[in-house]
């Protein structure tokens, strides 16, 4: 469990960490550390250069920017899990991300950006139609949600791009999260999860959107769920007939956690509950 | 037995405060000028044959010393085995590679970092030979796992009794004729006892550092038995038992793991002789699982005969073990501890046989229960199942077939082996008759009535430990293998000092269980001289009188026996010279807190300082009293002891997804007389953990390759404090008549009890869908498909 040698700095801002980030053939970002160091000692991960963005200033913050919440780049799950600004799925999510230490030191975006296929708050930026904020030397790009989970621990951010923020859109409505974790309950990675969010109006649903984890290659949403439910009541049996196309399209992935008719049966369920409970909370 | 209340008190952890506060001296923590640090090229095949080693790019590279391969180390010969029957380990792999994560070359370099680069360099080419991975293949002969191997099964245990061939075809007629009547039921229930790797908090670590002025070595190892490295160091390199020195400083973790002697330990001890500085290797948590011994991988069919109304008229535990593809220290014996307990608590005829199978995996050897949770497991399962099927109370089915307390002493276990003591109904009694179990049955039931799939788990149980007897040697079990003959004896030395402060010095040492303390209890109550003014030495070859080890929950039992012993001499001799300085009778002196007095004239007394100060003294002494005021005592037990005891769950299951939640846990334990209740709780706590773990969580997974897919702890699910219920421990007290503390160890016993609890209350919980089985672990996905299957009448 020791990672190759490698270069290391921590600049005490976001332009010269993206200086530092293109200036190295193989460089990574490293926030919280919490799945970047383990990678690196097992050396899965070698890079040349460790660029440490845990010393920038102003980054740990959460703001209300009116139209969006604002999620800085070093704002831990711990923080994200206690913020009554953040939506229902995003906190849930982040409070039922590893356990006590991992939730201390952990980021949100760090988790985002790493888009393992069995984390919790990609499933729940992607379901609360989030939009990523890159930074890199030549200036700032905006990436949605929908786009910016490309594969296993790819997105669609650039080598020489930091994630600097995440701004999930005050859409109102309610949002949440619902998983099976691999220690059972809601402990650790997600065998699989559900994210979802729902707008009501005059008593029916008005828009919908669900995100799964766990279940394939990476953080889906489950575009059927969404068209079953919209314009329904919301009614256990609308939720019911929704949650059953939970996995439309969704290359499911079997795994130690279990097979692929049983991480089906899970999307549906864990779909079904947060569907509940987000039309509860809406 | 006691003079004070300090023996069965709470004693708080007198070791604690080091290893809280992370200044305890572990192996990693021992630098050495000059030292070295070595690391393994492992294979990444479970069996191949290796073409070539190339390590040019790795010795090229500035700061790397050596690359070691079995050419190097052959004339060494393997890894001496106390048990070496099947193949035994070379020190590093010869021609083929046998298992994933087997040794291939060692490197040694000037700093661990670099080792690991310069491991990463070394070249080696494989040809891939077809892998033995599942254990009932293995079982068939198809495919050999040694070629040199007449078979892959490497040994087969009977019993019923054992070692009586006449008798066991008696007891298989027996259970024939009852299976063949009929009015009586047959159970049956094939169950997987999974492999589990035994996770320590500190992996295994060695440092050796050879001196070729002195002709010695000297050997810091994180071990369960320093005493027998040395015997094994000693042996390899021809050298004697004096010139060999093991420390075991503060072992973090043992578990069985520990009880072996590894390749790593003798590689360094080469290394150093070969390059004249220390070597360090310290084992990363990766490569852990494939080089530090697996435990458990059992797959049995346990199979009950009765009447249908409880009376149990035969049982049949029949089975594979996994070995893996070497045996180490124990390997193929530890079955053997399975069979010890196979019958239980019970008196039905019983007949086990078990087939210890190779395969290419990575050893198993003794982890915390070592046979026995596995032995009790199937046992407990089937009885709980033959409860169901005849529409009994699990209790009253068990409690109709135990032996009787009145059998003993002098009780025979039906697989033939003498047990010293038991009062089985009284422990399952004081567990049912409980309010928590009361009410964990009305919870079920309120449950129930809810809609919720909810059970309750039952389960009994005897262990054997406290290894003793010591003619245990003659079954092969010592350290003879290792150059130090031995038996399966204890020893302490207890020293009182001339500013009256103990020493007491022991064979055993602790990796966790808290030697410090509980040896201090049981010479301060002999001695009446307070526990802070106690030390307790122990994990030195050459400081402490000889040792088998702290394994097999004996420690207490028998090297504690020994330090008794010890104690009551030293307190024999001060009695002595307290009588002379009291110009009193020998027989009237009388230990306090403090000195000694005269009974009946409690103001004639004389305090330790006083005693201490005479005996170092001599010439103050009484014609015939030697100077000094120290004793050894060696105790050979006549038998090991059998703790017993019931546990109880409640669990709630969640049918849409096959979740379980355990809600609840209570035990009853019984481990003799109890030295200090809140070890014996933490040993509880800790072993209970294992044994849920085994049941929810834990499972070495191989692939059909076998490579070990669940070798990191991101897989490999440990239980934390957060996944489990606060337990509810409660005990009876049958003291042991083997050991003259009547105590008989605990070590073991919640791995022991636990596992088929949880599972049994999860079957309870599903019982009204109609499943009757799930294997462990109990993941989610299991349950979930037992739940469907029996849905789909399968
Ligand atoms: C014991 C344990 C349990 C865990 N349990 C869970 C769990 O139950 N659920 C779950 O979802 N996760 C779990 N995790 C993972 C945890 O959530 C990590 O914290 C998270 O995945 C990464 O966040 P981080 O800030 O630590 O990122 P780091 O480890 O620093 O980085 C992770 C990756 O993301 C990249 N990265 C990080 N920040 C940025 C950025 N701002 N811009 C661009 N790239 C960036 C890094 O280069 C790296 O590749 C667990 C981790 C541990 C150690």
């Amino acid at each position: 469990m020791f990672p190759r040698s490698f270069e290391y700095v921590a600049p005490a801002d976001l332009a010269e960490a993206a200086e530092a980030l293109a200036s190295a053939e193989f460089a990574k970002v490293m926030s919280g550390g919490m799945s970047l160091i383990p990678m690196m000692k097992l050396r899965l991960l070698s890079p040349d250069l460790v660029v440490d963005i845990g010393k920038i200033r102003g980054l740990d913050q959460i703001e209300d920017r009116g139209d969006a919440i604002a999620i800085g780049a070093l704002v831990r799950h711990a923080q994200t899990a206690a913020s009554d600004a953040v939506p229902a799925a995003l906190r849930t999510a982040a409070a039922w991300t590893g356990d006590t230490q991992v939730r201390n030191r952990g980021t949100t975006v760090g988790s985002v950006a790493h888009a393992d296929i069995a984390a919790d708050q990609p499933a729940a930026v992607l379901a609360l139609g989030a939009t990523m904020v890159a930074r890199s030397a030549s200036g700032t790009r905006e990436i949605p949600a929908d786009e910016f989970f490309v594969d296993a621990l790819t997105t669609a951010l650039e080598p020489g791009e930091i994630l600097a923020e995440i701004r999930i859109p005050k859409a109102g409505g309610g949002s949440a999260y619902e998983k099976l974790g691999r220690r059972g309950g809601h402990t650790d990675y997600a065998v699989a999860g559900a994210a979802a969010w729902v707008q009501r109006s005059n008593g029916s649903i008005s828009d919908c959107r669900v995100a799964l984890t766990g279940v394939g290659t990476k953080p889906t949403l489950a575009e059927g769920v969404a068209e079953a439910l919209i314009g329904t009541d919301g009614s256990a049996s609308a939720v019911e007939a929704a949650a059953a196309r939970a996995t439309e399209g969704v290359t499911l992935l079997e795994d130690l956690y279990g097979s692929e008719e049983y991480k089906a049966h899970l999307a549906k369920v864990m779909t079904a509950r947060a569907l509940t409970q987000a039309i509860a909370n809406a | 037995m006691s003079t004070t209340s300090v023996l069965g008190g709470v004693v708080k952890r007198r070791e604690d405060p080091a290893l809280i506060q992370g200044t305890g001296l572990y192996v990693d923590d021992v630098k050495l000028p000059g030292m070295l640090y070595a690391a393994f090229v492992r294979s990444p095949f479970a069996h191949a044959r290796i073409t070539s080693i190339d390590a040019s790019a790795a010795l090229a590279m500035e700061g790397v010393e050596a690359v070691y391969t079995i050419d190097d180390v052959r004339h060494l010969g393997p890894v001496l085995a106390q048990v070496p029957i099947g193949k035994v380990r070379p020190l590093l792999a010869d021609g083929v590679v046998n298992h994933v994560g087997e040794a291939v070359a060692m490197v040694v370099a000037k700093d661990r970092y670099l080792a690991r680069d310069a491991a990463d360099a070394v070249e080696v080419d494989y040809e891939p030979l077809p892998a033995v991975v599942d254990l009932k293949e293995a079982a068939t002969d198809q495919r050999k796992v040694h070629d040199d191997l007449e078979s892959n099964i490497l040994m087969t245990w009977e019993a019923g009794p054992f070692g009586d061939p006449d008798a066991m075809a008696e007891t298989r007629r027996k259970i024939d004729e009852a299976k063949a009547r009929d009015d009586t039921v047959v159970v049956s229930i094939e169950a997987v006892n999974q492999r589990l790797i035994g996770t320590a908090i500190e992996p295994r670590a060695v440092l050796a550092d050879w001196n070729p002025g002195y002709g010695r070595f000297t050997v810091y190892s994180s071990t369960q038995i320093p005493h027998a490295l040395a015997g094994a160091i000693a042996k390899t390199f021809g050298v004697t038992y004096n010139d060999v020195h093991v420390v075991a400083p503060e072992v973090g973790g043992g578990f069985g793991l520990k009880l072996n002697i590894y390749n790593d330990e003798i590689l360094v001890a080469f290394a150093s002789q070969k390059l004249g500085h220390p070597v360090k290797y310290t084992e990363s948590r990766r490569e852990s699982p494939n080089s530090t011994i697996q435990g458990r991988g059992w797959i049995a069919t346990a199979t009950l005969v009765g009447t249908r109304d409880g009376e149990i008229l035969g049982y049949e535990l029949h089975g594979l073990c996994d070995m893996g593809a070497y045996s180490q220290n124990f390997t193929v014996a530890i079955p053997f501890l399975g069979v010890f307990v196979a019958s239980g608590q019970y008196k039905f005829p019983t007949h086990v046989k078990l087939d210890c199978v190779a395969t290419h995996t990575m050893t198993t050897d003794a982890y915390r229960g070592a046979g026995r949770p596995e032995a009790i497991y199937y046992l407990e399962r089937v009885i709980d199942a033959y409860a169901r099927k005849i529409g009994m109370d699990p209790a009253e089915v068990r409690r109709k077939n135990y032996i009787p307390a009145d059998a003993f002493p002098g009780a025979i276990s039906p697989v033939g082996f003498a047990m010293d003591t038991g009062d089985y109904a009284k422990a399952l009694d004081a567990l049912v008759e409980s309010d928590g179990y009361r009410e964990m049955l009305a919870e079920r039931d309120r449950m129930r009535a809810e809609g919720k799939l909810a059970g309750v788990g039952l389960s009994t149980y005897v262990e054997v430990c406290g290894f003793g007897p010591s003619g245990l040697v003659d079954l092969g079990f010592s350290w003879s293998e290792y150059g130090a003959p031995s038996a399966f004896s204890g020893s302490g030395l207890v020293r009182v000092n001339p500013d009256s402060t103990v020493t007491v010095i022991i064979g055993t040492g602790p990796s966790g269980q808290g030697h410090q303390t509980t040896w201090s209890q049981i010479v301060a109550d002999q001695l009446g001289i307070p526990l802070e003014r106690i030390r307790v030495i122990h994990g030195d070859s050459e400081e402490s009188p000889f040792g088998v080890g702290t394994f097999g929950s004996r420690s207490a039992a028998v090297d504690g026996s020994a330090t008794f012993e010890a104690a009551q001499k030293v307190r024999a001799k001060a009695a002595k010279i307290a009588a002379h300085l009291l110009e009193a009778s020998e027989e009237d002196i009388q230990f306090a807190d403090g000195g000694a007095f005269v009974a009946g004239s409690p103001d004639q007394t004389v305090s330790w300082e006083e005693i201490a100060t005479v005996a170092y003294q001599p010439h103050r002494l009484p014609e015939g009293v030697e100077g000094g005021l120290e004793a050894h005592a060696i105790f050979s037990p006549a038998n090991a002891t059998w703790p017993f005891g019931a546990h109880a769950a409640l669990v709630e299951v969640d049918g849409d997804t096959g979740d379980v939640r355990l809600l609840r846990y209570i035990t009853v334990d019984d481990c003799g007389n109890v030295i200090n209740p809140m070890i014996v709780d933490g040993q509880i706590h800790g072993g209970l953990a294992q044994g849920i773990g085994q049941a929810m969580f834990e499972e070495a997974v191989y692939d059909a390759d076998g490579n070990l897919l669940t070798g990191s702890l991101l897989d490999y699910v440990l239980p934390t404090a957060a996944d489990l219920p606060s337990f509810e421990l409660h005990r009876t007290v049958t003291p042991s008549d083997i050991n003259p503390l009547g105590v008989k160890g605990i070590g073991e016993a919640g791995t022991i009890g636990s596992a088929q609890t949880v599972v049994n209350a999860v079957v309870d919980a599903l019982e009204p869908l109609g499943v009757e089985h799930v294997d462990m672990p109990l993941r989610p996905k299991r349950v979930w498909q037992a739940i469907q299957d029996a849905k789909g009448g399968n």
